[in-house]
Order: C-alpha cells, then structure tokens, then sequence
C-alpha cells in the first residue's frame, strides 16, 4: 500500500516546490515592472544624478535583472531576505514577530472555527431542511455576508465600548502572558471566525448531504441504525476530503487575508506590516512578504491535497 | 462666593468632593460651567501632579518603518515619543515663548551673526554621561550632514561652522539670522551623547522617561528616568505608552474602552459625538497648521495671476469651515500665518465673490475646465472640500474638474509634483521658518513654485532685523504679497483636536503641535 502513497505525496511536494518557483519569479518579475526603482525611492526628493548612480551601484541594481533575480532566491534560501529599504533593519528579524502574531491569531481563530463549522453542518445535516438546518444557515450566511470591518465594528461597540469585557485594541508583545494575549485577541479571532465559518459549515453540509444520497447509506438507515450513527460512521469519513479542502482554504485566508481585521484591531500582524512597507515602496520588503503568503499557500494546499489523498481509497489505491 | 468655589475646587482637587458635586454647586451659585471648569483644573494643578501609574496614550502616525533616530522624524509618533526620551535645546513654551531647555541662556552678536548657547550644568543622559557642550555641538553637526538625512537638514545648513569653548557652543552662521532659537526648537535636534554619532538610533537622551519599549509601528514604552533635571515638572507617571492606532474609528474605541488615556487627530466630523461620552475630555487648540489647494506659478494656465486670483475668489471659506471642519478652525486669507505665529498682523479677510470671480477669470482668457487633483489623505475631508470649491467655483462661471488620486503615492507623484492639487501645512514656530520651507525660490518644497527674487531679498532681510517693529513690517508686506499674487489658495487653518479619557489631568493648552506640543504624556497625571 505504502509506495503509490509515497510517490503520489512526492510528486505533490515536488509540484508544490515547482510552483514555488514559478511565484517567485512572477513577484520578482512584477516588482520589477512597477514605474521608478529602489534608488529613486530611497532617496526620494533629494535624488540628484550623481547620487542615484552611487546607489545603484552600491545596491547592484546595474546588474541584469536575472543575476539579480538568482541572488535574491539565493538569499532567500539560506534565510537572508535582505534589508527594509525604509528602516535599515534586517527583514527576517523583523518578519519572524509579526510571522508569529499572525499564525498565534490564525491558530486560536481556527481552533473555534474549525470544530465549530464541522459541528454545525453535522447538526445541519442532522435536523436537515428542518427550522434548525435553516436557522443555522441563515446566520453563517449572514455573518459571512457583511463585510468584516462591520463584524468587526460591532463586536468593537459591543465587548469593547460598552460593556468592556475585552480591549478594542489588540495590542500584543513578546513576554506577554498567554491569558492577556488570548483576551487581547479575542475579538479579532471572534471576527475571523465570523468570516470563515460559513464556507466551511455549507461545505460540510453540501459534502456529507452528496454522500447521504448514496446507496450505503440507504443500507445503514435500513439496518437501524440512528441518524447520528449514520452521519458518524458511514457519511462523514466519505465526505471528509471535501472538507479538508474547504478547511485548508480558509486556514490559508486566516494567514494571508486578515489585513483589514488586523487593522481595525491594530493586531500587529504580518498584514499591517505588509501594509506599511507597500506604502512606502520598500520593495525587498513586500517580495519577502510575497513569497511568505505565496508558501503558506501552497503548503496548506498540499497538505489539503495529500490529506485528501489519504483520506480517499480510490485515489489511495489508482488502478 | 469665589471664596466658596475656591474652597470647594480644593475639596475636589483633594478628592474630597466629586467633579460632577462640584459642578452642581458652582451652577447653583450661578457661575458658567466654563469658568467652574477653569476654576477646577487651576485647583487641580495647585493641588499639585500626582505621582505614579501608567499612562497610554493611542496615536495616528506610526509605521513599522519608524526608526528612534530623531533626524528621520516625520510622523506623529516618532515626534511624541522622542519628546518623551530626548530633550531640546530649547523649546517653545505654551505661550509662546522660548524656554531654555539644555541651554542654560542663548546670546548673539549684535548682528545676529554669531550665537552662543550656554550648557546648563547637571543634566544627565539615561546612560548616566553629564550632557556637555561637546554632545551638543556635535547633535548640531550631524543634523548638519547631509548623510543624516535630517528633516532639520535645511536650517542646518545655513550654520557655517560650530565650536566648542568650555561651556558653550559658538555657533557662526552664514547669514544673519534673528530667529536661530526658534530654529533649534526642531523637533529633530535632539541632544544625543556625542551627537548620537556612534549609534543614531541608540534611544538615549536626557529627556524625563527612558526607552524601555520601542516596537516600531505597534508600540513605543518609557520607564520614569530618575535623574531628570526637571523632575517636578515633568514625567509624572511611573510609566508611559505610545500605541500606534491609525484607524481613527479604533482609536476612538481604545479611548472609550479605557485601553488608552488620550488620544490625537480626533475627526471633525464625530467630536460632537465624542463629547458626550462621559469622562472624555475634548482638548481643541487652535494652531498654525492649515488645508491648501496649491497652484504652480510657473505652469499653465497659473502661471496668468488673473485665474489665480479668480480661483482664490471663487472658495466659499466660510460653508468649507462649517461643513468640512464643523467650526474647528479659522478662516484662512491665502497667506500661510496665523494668530499663533509671532510678529502677525492682521490683513483683511478675503471673501467669495463670484462677481469677481468672473471678472478676473474673463480678464485672464483661460478657456475650459481647470483640473484639480484631490485625495483623502491630502487633509481629512479634501474630497468633500474640493467638491465644495467645485460648487462654488461654478456659481462664478468657472469650471474646476475634479480628479481623485490614490493616496498611495500622493505625496510622491501628485504634491509637489502636478500644478493644482489639495494639500495640507502643519506649519513651522516663525514666520521665517514657514517661509523659507515653503516660499524661497530655492526651498525644495514649494509647492507653489513661487519664485520672486524680490520676495526672496524680503525674506533675507527680515531674518537679519533686529529690530521688531521693522520686521513686522516686512513680514506685512511679505503676507499681502503671497496673498495677492502666490499660487497658494487657503480656505483655512485646522484646529488640533485631541481627547482624553477620565481622570487625566494636567494638560496644557500648546498652540504649537497637538499633544501639549508633544508633551502631553510627560506634563499630564492621573487623578486618584
């Protein structure tokens, strides 16, 4: 059993590198077709001739873009992602913080989402087409359908402003304890978890009702046994691919799509940080932030893929 | 009856009686809530600063890419903070003054030529060095670099040569200069050991709290310095925070929340809101800071006075204050100064006028719309003010097109940049300074492309007078000659509108800068 899974799970990393690759170039590439260059930008108003020429030498931006291009992949494979153009500080010092603050807030918002999203199409399933079923809908639906900004507004007015349980901002900082830093980010993880759980609970709901049609299925419900039973047993494990997929989509949006609630939260975040260096013009910066998202990415897709991979007999064993 | 107001202003001021009792009974006694108010906080502070606690401030203006080297302040946070850790030369005191800080006393050749800034003896660095005449001279020679990139690089350079002997510093400068104190008030000037030329971004200074925290972007911390000079005046809490909150709605949800004790750049638009919050405090000061709409006088078709002066008749100043400032604000008269400018005189006011408007814009044979490029970051509200100038410039037979520019970028590609757009001054401490930055045929930011040589000899002489009856004359005709004939179209100076939440004591209204000139978090307490 064991080689075709190995070699199907090598050829996803292998495609998944590949297609690491091929992102870095496209940022490069864009970064470089963007109107001015680093030099201009570092020195802004003061430029004169001599000084930009200074610069680019100093910065090697004489060079061909493809050398460059293999210098900043080669520095990026060995950890080193270079200098913010802005501040002068090293970047991946920088980054790891913020890295860290945002996959602690993605963390503990999927924590809550996840099972809660599973939990709620099973019971959706369960209580199908009933005023359950339909009551659960409508609120996951709502709360994905206002913007998050709004979500996240109003829990602001509500637990920040009047009655005070939590702070309105999410100011955390290294040696923070754990039980301040999950009260600080209560609130945005409670926004995030507003934004994702109705994908992944309709998910859940459209995966398992799609098995339910099916003819095992009939089987169990005639051999007896209880609704939940069924559900448990037979139709959550043939739907469960589905759901990975949809759950692996959503972690990725937790990490690299939370810009506005980490605003709104003054959640010091990788987005925020994206944010400033963007305005800024401080190109090493986004490229390194870039090429962090596009990982994330593609690494929870893989694992969304090789997950369902296993999950699934038929893909397990290809004739 | 004061003799009852003032003894119980002492109670509450002990905390014997409550603010809201206090109130009650001074309206009973038949004295406005202002003056009760006022009677109160002059209690308070003869009660004298509590000691002790944290204070927060949430603040606009702060970027991961902040770096603690005071030569590349630019934005609101920086500039707060470094008026927590570092100390000045000198500053400018709340009425308008100047007060010695690290100079002990500051004097000049008759000509205005030669200074002498005398150090005071026993102020200290938080790395425990005395702050000598040599730190100071060599702060003066790095911001003088052009390496340092110092936001206070232009004054700088016109500082010929810098000297060191015994106490003081000597310093020469190219051209006479009468102003040079107000000029070493920079915010940027301040005094690092050796200049801070080891380690710019060392964060040492002598100022009243020590940089504990300094998370660029996120949050800035300062632990109460023991050894400050000046210790009963200032940094009366044990610590003090800055936490950078840009998003205004948020900002104003800290303060409501009580995560902060004040906050900056309070929009217009909800102060009326904000007011009524119980325990929120709105401190509004009015200050030399004003919203633009800037012509080039050298590009077509600005370059023809007759359309300039048509455009700076055809701004209905009066509805852009009412509706865009909500009356936070003065009326401005197209030259950059105000009341809170030394040596102002007073011009009379340029209204709208769409008679002659027309008159002038017919007069000037432009033809077709004129482009105006706006953007909200340009002042908050500038989309809604350009639309405003559209609306009324119409009514004068003069058609203004509007186009809106991305923030992003704004300040690269569109000011300064583009002939006809809105923007903003903070504005400087002396008309000279506001002047030089702005009006100078050779100042890198104007905007205005005003170049007048004549203009510019006015400049240089009313630096090197003396004599202030003489200056102000200058200054006069400097003021009606970029009224009447500059490109700068000025509907009105803002208002600093700043808030703190309950129990915060202290403030001192500043004209200067939002914030108590920066010093808000030092000068202020919290009441027990």
């Amino acid at each position: 059993m064991s080689s075709p899974i190995v070699k199907l799970v090598a050829q996803r990393i292998a495609l998944g590198i590949l297609l690491l690759l091929a992102v870095s170039v496209l940022i490069f590439a864009g970064t470089q077709i963007l109107p001015g260059d680093v030099a201009q930008a570092i020195l802004g108003q003061s430029a004169t001739p001599e000084s930009l020429a200074n610069l680019r030498e100093q910065l090697g931006l004489n060079q061909p873009a493809y050398i460059r291009y293999f210098h900043w992949l080669g520095g990026v494979l060995t950890g080193d992602l270079g200098t913010a153009m802005s501040s002068g500080q090293d970047i991946a010092t920088s980054i790891k913080e913020r890295l860290w603050n945002t996959l602690f807030l993605a963390f503990w918002a999927a924590i809550v989402a996840i099972p809660l999203a599973i939990t709620l199409g099973l019971i959706a399933v369960r209580y199908r087409n009933g005023w359950v079923d339909k009551l659960i809908s409508g609120v996951a639906l709502a709360s994905t359908s206002f913007p998050e900004f709004f979500i996240g507004y109003l829990l602001v007015f509500y637990f920040a402003v009047q009655h005070q349980w939590f702070p309105a901002i999410s100011t955390v900082y290294d040696g923070m304890p754990l039980g301040e830093r999950l009260q600080a980010i209560a609130l945005p993880a409670a926004a995030l978890t507003l934004v994702v759980l109705a994908h992944m609970m309709r998910m859940t709901r459209a995966a398992i009702l799609n098995v339910m049609q099916s003819a095992y299925v009939e089987t169990a419900e005639l051999k007896g046994l209880s609704a939940a039973a069924v559900i448990r047993k037979h139709a959550f494990p043939n739907a469960i691919a589905p759901i990975i997929n949809v759950v692996m989509l959503n972690l990725a949006y937790l990490v690299v799509g939370v810009v506005v609630v980490e605003v709104i939260f003054v959640y010091p975040g990788m987005g925020q940080y994206l944010v400033d260096h963007v305005t800024k013009r401080d190109v090493p910066v986004v490229q390194a932030v870039g090429l962090i998202f596009a990982a994330v990415y593609i690494t929870l897709n893989i694992i969304a893929d090789i997950a369902a991979i296993v999950a699934n007999p038929r893909l397990r064993h290809p004739k | 009856m004061s003799n009852e107001l003032d003894y119980l202003s002492r109670r509450v001021a002990a905390g014997k009686l409550s603010r809201r009792d206090f109130l009650g009974r001074a309206a009973a006694l038949g004295v406005t809530a202002t003056f009760a108010n006022s009677l109160l906080s002059s209690a308070v502070r003869a009660a004298g600063p509590v000691k002790g606690g944290t204070l927060k401030a949430g603040l606009v203006g702060g970027e991961s890419t902040n770096s603690l080297d005071p030569a590349l302040f630019m934005t609101q946070v920086p500039f707060a903070f470094g008026k927590m850790w570092g100390e000045l030369i000198v500053e400018l005191s709340p009425d308008g003054k100047l007060e010695n800080r690290i100079a002990e006393e500051i004097g000049s050749s008759d000509d205005a030529k030669v200074w002498t800034l005398k150090i005071r003896d026993g102020i200290e660095f938080h790395n425990g060095k005395t702050v000598t005449a040599e730190d100071v001279a060599a702060t003066l020679e790095r911001h003088s670099d052009e390496k340092s990139k110092s936001g206070a690089l232009g004054y700088m350079k016109g500082i010929d040569t810098i000297k060191v002997n015994g106490k003081e510093v000597v310093l020469t400068l190219k051209e006479p200069n009468a102003d040079l104190p107000y000029l070493l008030s920079d915010y940027h000037l301040i005094v690092q050991p050796n200049g801070g030329k080891d380690k710019a971004d060392a964060g040492i200074g002598a100022g009243p709290y020590k940089v504990k925290v300094n998370e660029p972007g996120v949050r800035h911390g300062g632990e109460r310095f023991a050894n400050y000079w000046q210790g009963d005046k200032m940094g009366h809490a044990d610590q003090i925070e800055i936490i950078v909150i840009n998003d205004a709605t948020a900002r104003t949800a800290a303060l409501q929340g009580g995560q902060v004790n004040m906050i900056n750049r309070v929009e217009p638009k909800i102060v009326d809101l904000i007011k009524r919050v119980p325990g929120v405090t709105i401190r509004n000061h009015s200050g030399p800071g004003h919203y633009v709409f800037i012509m080039h006088c050298n590009t077509a078709p600005f370059d023809n006075n007759d359309l300039r002066m048509a455009l700076k008749l055809a701004i209905d100043r009066e509805e852009m204050l009412k509706k865009v400032l909500r009356g936070y604000g003065s009326l401005g008269n197209d030259f950059p100064i105000n009341a809170s400018y030394p040596l102002f005189t007073e011009i009379e006011q340029r209204k709208y006028d769409p008679d002659k408007a027309k008159f002038h814009y017919k007069k000037s044979g432009h033809d077709g719309p004129v482009l105006l490029r706006t953007s909200d970051v340009a002042f908050p509200g500038a989309v809604d003010a350009s639309q405003l100038f559209q609306q009324s410039a119409a009514k004068a037979g003069i058609k203004i097109e509007l186009k809106r520019e991305p923030g992003d970028g704004y300040w690269n590609e569109v000011w300064n940049k583009q002939p006809f757009c809105a923007s903003y001054w903070g504005g400087r401490s002396t008309q000279d300074q506001m002047y030089s930055t702005a009006y100078l045929s050779t100042a890198d930011w104007n905007d205005t492309r005003f170049k007048r040589p004549d203009f510019d000899k006015m400049v240089l002489a009313a630096r090197a007078e003396l004599d202030e009856a003489k200056r102000k004359a200058i200054y006069h005709d400097m003021a009606v000659m970029v009224r009447d004939e500059g490109g700068l179209i000025l509907p009105m100076f803002n208002q600093f509108i700043d808030a703190t939440g309950p129990k915060v004591a202290g403030w001192v209204e500043d004209p200067h800068q939002e914030l108590c000139n920066g010093y808000a978090l030092a000068k202020c307490w919290l009441e027990a």
